[in-house]
């Protein structure tokens, strides 16, 4: 089955990276949507069926504790994982991601593989790893 | 271990893991310095980010357009040869991850920092300048030619005191 993806981050750098490397995982993935911060991504869910999100968490307007924590209390979107990617590796940001209820942890710099890696538990594989 | 040591070390090794991982390129490190006083006039691209908690201040680099451009499109791999929203955007993310892992080593030392959205700025003969006068450490690091000056301040700020329990008494920082 193929995956619809929501990356979430206000650089349109990171977002253009991670449909590249996401297009390479060899996931089956059917349309990578994007959001350039959690207000926008809150907005994007209430249209648009998602089976998993991508989140940086400093973002303007609502950053990704706030989004995480916004979906976690949806009664519609809290099935759906999340995996933060972000530059803040500091435990206590790790930690309240996890309490929040964050799938998963991805610190960048990131690589191909890591984020490969990370995902393989969310998505099917549509071709050989 | 000083502070500055500290500093030098962890802006040496987020900016190589950064170039290393998101662009595939090997930076060469150069001789770091110290600024202080009256901002030299800049040309090119500069981006700042701060940041915040018992100690304060602002992480910075900086770039000639060509060398934005490289960046932009190593990172990217598309060709830019103009310094646009995308090359800009690829300078502040850039900036976020370096100043960003430079914050984590921090943070086991002088406790939990916040970090700011990146501003870039691109320009010709314009200055900078940051209130309060602190010292600036600054290492430049070279992609062949072109280089790329990463810069830190740092300065104690007035919730430190109350911060002071949180230090490793392990760790010698001079402030």
């Amino acid at each position: 089955m193929e995956s619809d993806i929501l990356v979430v981050d206000d650089s349109a750098a990171i977002r253009k990276i991670l449909q590249r490397v996401l297009r390479q995982t060899g996931m089956s993935i059917r349309t990578i949507h994007e959001a350039g911060d959690g207000q926008e991504a809150l907005e994007k869910l209430k249209t648009t069926t998602i089976d998993l999100v991508l989140t940086d968490i400093n973002m303007p307007k609502m950053d990704g504790l706030q989004f995480l924590a916004a979906m976690k209390s949806s009664a519609e979107c809290r099935h759906i994982p999340v995996v933060m990617i972000t530059t803040e590796g500091g435990e206590t940001k790790v930690a309240e991601a996890v309490r929040l209820g964050a799938a998963g942890y991805v610190r960048k710099p990131f690589t191909a593989d890591q984020i490969k890696e990370k995902l393989a538990g969310f998505l099917e594989t549509a071709l050989p790893l | 271990m000083k502070l500055e040591e500290l500093l030098i070390d962890s802006l040496t090794r987020a900016a190589a893991q950064v170039f290393s991982t998101m662009l595939d390129v090997q930076v060469r490190c150069g001789s770091t310095s110290t600024e202080r006083g009256l901002p030299q006039a800049n040309d090119g691209v500069v981006s700042f980010i701060g940041l915040a908690g018992a100690w304060a201040g602002t992480g910075s680099l900086a770039c000639s357009p060509v060398m934005a451009c490289r960046i932009c499109s190593q990172m990217l791999m598309t060709e830019q040869t103009a310094v646009n929203e995308d090359v800009l955007d690829a300078v502040a993310e850039l900036t976020n991850m370096i100043i960003g892992g430079v914050k984590t080593d921090l943070e086991p030392h002088l406790g939990q920092l916040g970090l700011s959205i990146p501003t870039v700025i691109f320009g010709r003969n314009f200055k900078t300048k940051g209130a309060g006068g602190a010292e600036w450490i600054v290492t430049p690091f070279f992609w062949d030619e072109d280089a790329l000056l990463a810069k830190v301040c740092l300065t104690r700020s007035e919730k430190s005191l109350a911060h002071a329990t949180v230090l490793d008494p392990t760790c010698h920082l001079d402030f």
